[in-house]
C-alpha cells in the first residue's frame, strides 16, 4: 500500500461527506409532529365566520390540511395542482387554514384561483400554525383517521410529491 | 450649498427616518422588564426558522415576532426556561435550539470532535514509534572518532 493510499482515502471520504451536507435543503426541518395526533384547535370558517371547524369532525376521515395565505407567491404555484387533484373522482378532502391573512383578501384569492377546499379554517393571528410549527406557507399535512399525522409537506406541493410520497401513502391509509 | 453638503444632509435625514424604527423595538420593555429579560434570554438560544441564521430574539421575521409574543406569553404564564424551550421543540424540532441537548440521536455530535482528537493523537503515537524504530543508531567506527576529533581540534584551535 502506498503512504498516500490512505491520506487519500480520508480526503475523498471527507469530499463526499461535504458533497452530501450542500446538497441537503436547509429549509427542510424534519417535523417532530409526524407520527403526533394534530394538535386540536377551533377557529372560524374563512366563508362563514360563524361557524368553527376543528380536525376532530374529520376523524375516521384520511384528508389533507394545507396551510396557505394570499400573500403567499409559492402559493400560487402549488394551487391549481391541489384543484386539479381534488378534481379526481378519488381525492380524499383538502382542508385549507388560511394562515395570517385579512378575510377578503383570502376570499379574493379563492375566488380568482378557484376553491378546492371543503372548507378553509380561518387562523388570524397564528396561533394553529404555531401548534403545527408552521414556518414556511405553505405547508400540507396527511392526517389519518385516528387523526395522526402521517406526512408533512414543507413548500408547495409538486406533482412530483404528491404522485411519489402523498398519494401512495394515502392508498395505504385509506385501506 | 455644495454636493457634498448635500449629500450629508441626505444621510442625515436618512439616519433620522430609521431612528423611529430603533423606538418601537425597545418599547416592549416597558411593559414587565423582568419577563421581557428572560424573553431575551431565552430567545437568544433559539433559531428563528424562517432567517435560519437568525435568533429569535433578533429576527424581525413575522414569525418571529408571534413566537416572541407566544413565549411572552408562556413566561406570564410561570413557566421555566425549559418549558419554554419544550413548548418550540415539540413543534418545530431539535433544530431550533442553537444548543442541541444530550441525548443518543446527538451523542456523535457531543462526542465527535472529541473522538476525532483521540483517533488523531493514537495516529501521531504510532506514527512517531515508527519512525524511532526506522532510524538505527550506528556508533562511529575508531577512524571515524579519530577524524572528528582532528576536526574538533582543527575548529577550536
Amino acid at each position: 500500500m502506498n503512504k498516500f493510499t490512505l491520506p487519500l482515502i480520508a480526503f475523498i471520504a471527507l469530499i463526499a461527506l461535504l458533497a452530501v451536507g450542500l446538497n441537503l435543503n436547509p429549509r427542510e426541518v424534519p417535523s417532530p409532529l409526524v407520527g403526533k395526533p394534530a394538535p386540536d384547535f377551533s377557529v372560524p370558517q374563512l366563508h362563514t365566520p360563524d361557524a368553527n371547524f376543528s380536525p376532530k369532525e374529520m376523524l375516521g376521515k384520511v384528508w389533507l390540511f394545507n396551510v396557505w395565505a394570499s400573500w403567499c407567491v409559492s402559493c400560487r404555484e402549488e394551487h391549481p395542482i391541489i384543484v386539479e387533484y381534488t378534481q379526481r373522482p378519488d381525492a380524499i378532502p383538502v382542508i385549507g387554514l388560511n394562515y395570517k391573512d385579512k378575510r377578503e383578501d383570502g376570499l379574493r384569492w379563492l375566488t380568482r384561483f378557484g376553491d378546492p377546499y371543503v372548507l378553509s379554517a380561518f387562523d388570524l393571528d397564528g396561533r394553529v400554525g404555531i401548534n403545527y410549527g408552521v414556518y414556511g406557507v405553505p405547508e400540507t399535512y396527511l392526517i389519518d383517521k385516528a387523526g395522526v399525522i402521517r406526512f408533512k409537506q414543507i413548500g408547495p406541493i409538486t406533482p412530483k410529491v404528491l404522485e411519489e410520497k402523498i398519494l401512495p401513502l394515502v392508498k395505504e391509509l385509506s385501506k | 450649498m455644495n454636493a457634498s453638503m448635500k449629500l450629508l444632509l441626505a444621510a442625515c435625514a436618512a439616519l433620522s427616518l430609521s431612528l423611529p424604527l430603533h423606538a418601537r423595538e425597545a418599547a416592549p420593555l416597558a411593559e414587565d422588564p423582568v419577563v421581557e429579560k428572560r424573553l431575551i434570554e431565552i430567545s437568544e438560544e433559539l433559531r428563528c426558522l424562517v432567517c435560519q441564521n437568525e435568533s429569535l430574539a433578533g429576527s424581525q421575521a413575522e414569525l418571529a415576532k408571534d413566537l416572541r409574543e407566544e413565549v411572552r406569553g408562556l413566561i406570564k404564564e410561570g413557566k421555566s426556561d425549559s418549558e419554554v424551550k419544550d413548548f418550540l421543540v415539540s413543534r418545530y424540532g431539535d433544530f431550533v435550539l442553537y444548543r442541541p441537548q444530550v441525548k443518543p440521536t446527538t451523542y456523535l455530535l457531543w462526542a465527535g470532535p472529541f473522538l476525532l482528537l483521540f483517533i488523531g493523537l493514537f495516529a501521531l503515537v504510532r506514527f512517531l514509534k515508527q519512525r524511532s524504530k526506522e532510524v538505527v543508531d550506528t556508533p562511529l567506527s575508531d577512524e571515524e572518532k579519530k577524524r572528528a576529533e582532528a576536526l574538533l581540534k582543527e575548529v577550536q584551535s
